[in-house]
Formats: C-alpha cells, sequence, structure tokens
C-alpha cells in the first residue's frame, strides 16, 4: 500500500479506537441509568432506592397471581428464578400479562420489599409461535406434569 | 389462509388499525422516496439538456451552414 | 483485483454497470418484498401470544436491519474516502443518507405502532430505542453537515470522519438488548442458533428482508446516478449521455 493511504488508515483506526473506548467507557460508568429496570435480585440485595420512583422487572411467578374481586387491585410475585419482589398494582393490565410472562413495572418501593406499581408494561420473548403449537407444548408439558406427580391444579386456582 | 374472509383479514381480531397503519406509512414513504429520486435525476438531465443544446448546435455539422442571430438588446 | 477497485473509482463505468443492474434489483425486489408481505400478512400462522399484532414484524425487521447495514456500508465508504479519496464512496454517502433516515424512522415508527398493542406503550427510553434515535440523528447530522459544506472536499471528509465516528453506535444497537435490561426482547435470530420462529414465520420474513436490500439497491444505484450527473456535469461523456438519452 502506498505511504500516504497507510498513514491514513492508521490516522482513522487510531480515531476509531479512540472513539470506541470513550464511548465503551462512558456506557460502562452510566450502566445503572442505561438499564431500564432493576431486576429482583439486584431488589433483594438492596441495589435498588427505596421510595423513589425506579422500573422493576421479571418474569411473572407461576400461581402467584392474586386479583382482588372488588377492584381492579392484583398482587403477583416477579423473579428472576434467584430471588423474587411482591408486587401491587391498581388498574388495567396490558393484553399480554399473565403468569410466566415479562413484566416491567413503574413505581416505588416501599420499605418492606413491595413493589407498588402505577404502570405495568409487558415484555415479551423473542420466542414466536403458532397458537396450535402452543397448545400442543403445552399438553405435553402437562402430561410430563401429571406422570411426575406435581401438582398441576395450583397454577390454575387463584 | 390465516383468516376466514375479507372482513376478518382486516379487522384481525383488533389488531388490523396497528398493522395497517404501519403496512400504510411503509408504503407511502417507500414510494414517495423512489418518485422523488427518479424525478431528481430526469430533472438533472433535462437541466444539463437546456444548459447545452445552444453549445451542440454551434458545434455539429449542420451548425455551419446557418449563423447564429444575436438581436440587439436596445 | 486493484484494477477492479479503480474501475469502480469511474464514476463513467459505474453509471453504465447501474443501468445494466437497476431493472434486475428494482423488479427481483419488488417481487420478494410482496410475497413476502402477502405470505406474512395473509397466510403465516397468528402468534400464540401477540396475536395478529406481531405481523408488523414482516416489515419492521427488514426496514431496521437495512436501516443499520446501510449505516455500515456509509462506514466503509467513509473509510474509502478518507484512506483513498475515492470520488465515487462520497457519491455513495450523500445518495444513501436520506433513503436511511427514512428506514430508521419506519423502524421506529413500526415499533412504536407494535409496541401500543404488546408491551402498552408507544414509547420507552430503554437501550434499544434510544440508540436507534441516536442512529436517526446521526443519518440526520451527516444530511446537514454535507448540505452545510460547498467545497467539494473538504465536505466529503468531514462527514466521512463523522460517519466513522458515528459507526460505533451501531453495536450497541446491536447489542443493547444483551447488555442492558431492556423492554425490547431480545434477537429471534443468531448466526449460531436455529431462529426461534417457526418456518412458516421466518421464511416470509426473510423473503421481505431479501427485497428490501434489493429494492435499496435500486433505489442506491438510481440517486448515485443522479448525484454523478450534477458532479461531472461538465465532462464529454455526461454532455453526450444527456444528448443520447434526449431524443
Amino acid at each position: 500500500m502506498h505511504p500516504i493511504r497507510k498513514k491514513r488508515l492508521t490516522i482513522v483506526l487510531f480515531l476509531l479506537a479512540g472513539v470506541s473506548v470513550a464511548v465503551g467507557l462512558t456506557t460502562y460508568a452510566l450502566r445503572q441509568n442505561i438499564n431500564l429496570f432493576y431486576d429482583p435480585s439486584q431488589i433483594a440485595e438492596g441495589e435498588a432506592p427505596v421510595d423513589v420512583r425506579i422500573r422493576a422487572g421479571g418474569m411473572v411467578e407461576e400461581g402467584s397471581v392474586r386479583r382482588d374481586p372488588e377492584s381492579l387491585r392484583v398482587e403477583f410475585k416477579v423473579t428472576d428464578f434467584t430471588s423474587s419482589v411482591l408486587m401491587e398494582y391498581t388498574g388495567i393490565l396490558p393484553d399480554l400479562f399473565a403468569e410466566g410472562q415479562g413484566v416491567v413495572a413503574m413505581g416505588r418501593l416501599d420499605g418492606q420489599g413491595r413493589f407498588v406499581a402505577d404502570q405495568v408494561l409487558a415484555k415479551h420473548d423473542e420466542n414466536y409461535m403458532s397458537p396450535e403449537v402452543n397448545e400442543a407444548l403445552e399438553k405435553a408439558a402437562g402430561k410430563r406434569a401429571a406422570m411426575s406427580g406435581a401438582e398441576s391444579e395450583s397454577a390454575v386456582s387463584y | 389462509m390465516a383468516f376466514d374472509s375479507f372482513g376478518a383479514f382486516m379487522i384481525m381480531e383488533g389488531h388490523g388499525p396497528y398493522v395497517w397503519t404501519c403496512y400504510f406509512v411503509f408504503f407511502l414513504l417507500m414510494g414517495t422516496v423512489s418518485l422523488w429520486s427518479l424525478r431528481q435525476r430526469r430533472a438533472v438531465i433535462a437541466q444539463h439538456r437546456r444548459a447545452e443544446s445552444p453549445r451542440v448546435r454551434e458545434k455539429s455539422p449542420a451548425g455551419a451552414s446557418f449563423t447564429r442571430i444575436e438581436p440587439s438588446q436596445d | 483485483m486493484w484494477q477492479i477497485f479503480h474501475k469502480l473509482g469511474s464514476p463513467k463505468w459505474f453509471f453504465g454497470i447501474a443501468s445494466k443492474l437497476m431493472p434486475w434489483l428494482l423488479w427481483v425486489g419488488l417481487s420478494l418484498l410482496a410475497a413476502g408481505i402477502v405470505w406474512g400478512l395473509g397466510f403465516a400462522p397468528k402468534d400464540y401470544l401477540q396475536g395478529n399484532s406481531y405481523r408488523i414484524i414482516f416489515i419492521h425487521v427488514p426496514a431496521a436491519l437495512l436501516a443499520q447495514s446501510v449505516y455500515m456500508m456509509m462506514a466503509v465508504a467513509g473509510l474509502v474516502t478518507l484512506v483513498w479519496r475515492m470520488k465515487l464512496a462520497d457519491v455513495f454517502v450523500r445518495a444513501v443518507a436520506p433513503v436511511g433516515a427514512i428506514l430508521t424512522f419506519l423502524a421506529l415508527f413500526t415499533g412504536a405502532v407494535w409496541g401500543k398493542p404488546t408491551w402498552g406503550t408507544w414509547w420507552i427510553w430503554d437501550a434499544r430505542l434510544t440508540s436507534m434515535l441516536i442512529l436517526l440523528f446521526l443519518y440526520f447530522g451527516v444530511m446537514a453537515l454535507g448540505a452545510a459544506i460547498s467545497d467539494e472536499k473538504s465536505s466529503a471528509r468531514a462527514v466521512a470522519v463523522l460517519v466513522l465516528v458515528g459507526v460505533v453506535n451501531i453495536p450497541i444497537i446491536k447489542y443493547s438488548v444483551e447488555w442492558w435490561n431492556t423492554l425490547h426482547q431480545p434477537a429471534t435470530f443468531k448466526l449460531t442458533e436455529k431462529p426461534s420462529m417457526p418456518a412458516e414465520m421466518w421464511v416470509p420474513l426473510l423473503l421481505s428482508v431479501l427485497g428490501l436490500y434489493l429494492i435499496f439497491g435500486w433505489l442506491a444505484c438510481l440517486r448515485m446516478q443522479t448525484e454523478i450527473l450534477v458532479r461531472e456535469g461538465r465532462t464529454r461523456w455526461v454532455k453526450e449521455l444527456v444528448q443520447a438519452r434526449g431524443n
């Protein structure tokens, strides 16, 4: 390669490397601000501030949803399979809200480790399926659960 | 076909407005940028031709048989 | 190899090749896109969770993918401008920046409309959505900077530097869903794994992605031709070409 071009290429590569390092360090320093929500483990370890408007997210635990029959109040547990947080919300839930599905909620932690949400958003995963396949999968899972003698009833009642 | 009728296809179990808005805006914008780009090229070619035509006439062999008349400006 | 590289740098040579390629790019692209969209809208099964709203994916993903690819291509062209001073590379950047901006806008818009029924919100400041918005502003910046500097050579270099600096945003967009907690879900398609989607859904999606890439190829050729005609207006081959086309 021509020496002048080689020099230009080096300058450009240095520029790119410099910018990448700068942006990398900045995003690393700001990672907690870039994270949209705290997960249940972070809340359990006390990383999330109490009584400040924050977002918390995770999976709705199977069998944890309790609806108040008189009002729109709902209680459910959100888990990341290590820890879980009890959430409370009054209002209309998004269509995709279901046990075993992801949610991101906006609200405040009260002192007792309970999260009082004023907005609940559904977070869906990257898997797409036709309803028939999903049904078949659930049936198969149900059969397996019944065979192993697990209480598959408990998930239905709340 | 995933839908029973044309009506069901349009409504999409309530999600129709969302889906159709997306497709409408997508084709509107892609169509606009395509037509605009085609017209731009045509305009540039037309502009060049207008700018060039008098001189080309001068240079062409036929141009030798007549002289251009420059009318006085007053 | 180097000969091809130098030939590629010749606007006249490119103009001819582009003219030959364009009808193919346009018609094959349109057919693939139409096939993908008709299949996706009318024949693919609905999603077990999202129902029919997921059918937006057949334009959302192509637009978002292409918006990032266009930026990557612009970055390569920017590098060529800075190191080899090839005029055609700058022509490419100028020609495709508005198209990239439109594609980014479409990805954001279709995402917002899709987000309303699925997530429950049009917009959220999570890392994926925000970095995509930054991409839109990068495209605007490239267009504005190019228009602001009138000297062709310094304008080309300034634009190339901006494009190259902005390229760090591309890996951020791609990995945002893995590095940080976001509302946007992680990628359905990974190079090393099978897609987490049945073939009745990903085949039409692949068709519309390919179709949109080809249509972009057509648009890029068309817009580059216009840019070349503007810049090379005084050269003999352009004058001859303009006369030949006129009749």
